[in-house]
């Protein structure tokens, strides 16, 4: 068993990236995850594992110094909130064209704007849907505690790299400052010269050897033939996600007449809707999208035949409700509870809301 | 068993940390914890609460509607929370600076004089402590050698030679809880 903790899930965040090997670290501050970079200065892995930790001079500058150190096949990250991922998003974009693998966090709060530094999930469909110009897709991974947190730095360095692809850890401010119980890897060495020439070195710029051709990052084709094949590239990298990636988590779902579909820290309130619901005697369920790209229609659409209705509970005025209507195809109802601008609801509320509507 | 506290009052008291010994006390005690913060521009002088949940299961949300315990250190908190401790419920404040006290008859209703405790100890600081202390006379839900194992866990380690101070403050909190009302039976 690894080290056990008792941490902020902004604080884990740069706890896992250290110890998974993480190469560098670029970002700026912003409530409600400043603890990200305040911990790694703390921390000063520099010293340590040599992983670089830069407070640049914007988000458009650290998700760009994120663009050419992932482009030398490093493991680099970022992280933010929800104004400061807007301002990335022309990176966001490039990457994802320029097929380059990177970690990218938002801690989300309440828009539009500059809006509050409260939680929300208002950001869904910019993470799932593009955000960025271009048709592209992060793989989206939605923690619901703070060993998630830690656990899906990890696991989202290993995406982004089988699918050459940036992946995005869409929290919110509730996870970002809960402190749980976490248990730490142990610390793992970052990748040598080496290994990077050995796992990308087809596409990394690691300086030309004689003998092979240029490894050349960019995402401008002026052929719009080849750009065609390029966008096709990515497509099938997507569909190729859809196939292998999606995850979920069904709770209480086999006799339920009514499911919630909610994710991240909604979903923990939800957990307790379901036990008040059920202690009343309505049987309720919960289906948690772990990934929100690729979304899992699969198990909704399972579940839309033998239920009676599906409420999506979301800190937002309705975005993942499209994705559970798309599945469900019209075969149930499905209806949207939510709170916006930095008002999370309680387990009670969304009870009430349950029983409004159905 | 599973406890579920509310702990608030103005920024500056302790609450937060007052909150994290009891998490961390928690997670000595091999329990489940979370500790969910009020944050935003809150400063001292200004409103600061924060939610801990100790538990044997795993807990689901850290966000809640009712409290087990509400531990109330301010007027403006005694108006938002008294309504929120379940029937049943324990409600626990510091009478300093309260000019509206509790009324509710389905509540256990709990007092200590923090504020003037610890300036008698001559050390305000001690206060979060002493109300720690209190709480934990009312409900003995973390044994006392696991709050120390907490306090060495969450101080850094330069403040160490605090612990016993905060000990001692502990305590004093628990020889002064008093009883001010039991919860009527069948409300």
């Amino acid at each position: 068993m690894g080290e056990l903790r008792l941490m902020k899930g902004n604080e884990v965040i740069a706890e896992a990236a250290i110890r998974c090997g993480c190469d560098g670290y670029f970002g700026y501050p912003i409530t409600p995850q400043s603890e990200v970079m305040e911990t790694l200065m703390t921390l000063r892995p520099w010293e340590s594992t040599g992983m670089v930790v830069l407070q640049a001079e914007s988000e458009i500058a650290s998700i760009h110094m994120v663009y050419g150190a992932a482009g030398a096949g490093k493991r680099v990250m970022t992280s933010s909130s929800s104004p400061g991922i807007s301002l990335m998003a022309e990176g966001i974009s490039y990457i994802a064209g320029a097929e380059l693998p990177c970690v990218i966090v938002n801690v989300q709060r309440g828009g539009p704007g500059l809006g509050t530094i409260q939680p929300s999930q208002a950001d869904y469909n910019q993470a799932t849907k593009g955000g960025g110009h271009g048709d592209y897709s992060l793989l989206v991974l939605a923690p619901a505690s703070v060993q998630e947190m830690h656990d899906f730095v990890i696991l989202g360095f290993e995406l982004a790299f089988k699918f050459r692809n940036p992946v995005m850890i869409l929290a919110d401010g509730v996870i970002g400052q809960l402190m749980e119980k976490v248990e730490l890897i142990d610390q793992r060495p970052r990748w040598t010269n080496e290994q990077i020439l050995e796992i990308s070195g087809e596409w990394a710029t690691l300086g030309k050897p004689s003998g092979r051709k240029k490894n050349i990052i960019t995402s401008l084709e002026l052929d719009s033939y080849m750009m065609e094949k390029n966008n096709l590239r990515l497509q099938s990298k997507y569909s190729q996600m859809k196939a292998e990636e999606v995850r979920y988590e069904a709770i209480a779902c086999e006799d339920a007449d009514y499911i919630l579909v909610a994710f991240g820290s909604a979903a923990r309130i939800c957990q307790k809707t379901v036990q008040i619901a059920r202690k009343k005697g309505v049987k309720v369920g919960l289906i948690r999208p772990i990934t929100l790209f690729p979304f899992p229609e699969k198990i909704i659409a399972e579940y839309a035949t033998k239920v009676k209705g599906f409420l999506s509970v979301e800190f937002n005025a309705g975005q993942m409700v499209n994705d559970i209507r798309l599945a469900v195809n019209g075969k149930t109802r499905v209806e949207y509870f939510g709170r916006m601008g930095g008002i999370v609801p309680t387990p009670d509320e969304v009870e009430t809301a349950l029983e409004q509507r159905f | 068993m599973t406890e579920e506290i509310i702990i608030a009052g103005f920024g500056g008291q302790g609450v937060l940390s007052m909150g994290k010994i009891l998490a961390y006390s928690g997670v000595m005690q091999d329990q489940e914890v979370a500790w969910f913060p009020s944050y935003g521009p809150e400063m001292r002088g200004g409103t600061a609460n924060v939610t801990v949940i100790l538990s044997d299961e795993r807990i689901s949300s850290p966000i809640l509607h009712e409290f087990d315990t509400a531990i109330i250190l301010n007027q403006q908190s005694m108006t938002k929370f008294e309504s929120r401790v379940k029937p049943g419920g324990t409600l626990l404040y510091d009478p300093n600076g309260i000019l509206h006290h509790p009324t509710r008859k389905d509540i256990n209703i709990l007092k200590v004089e923090g504020s003037r405790l610890a300036v008698e100890m001559g050390n305000p600081l001690t206060f979060n402590m002493i109300v720690l202390g209190a709480f934990l006379k009312a409900k003995p839900v973390i044994k006392l050698e696991n709050v120390k194992k907490g306090l060495e866990k969450s101080l850094p380690e330069r403040h160490h030679k605090l612990i016993p101070l905060n000990l001692t403050a502990i305590e004093i909190g628990q020889e002064n809880l008093v009883v001010v009302q039991i919860a009527e039976a069948g409300c």
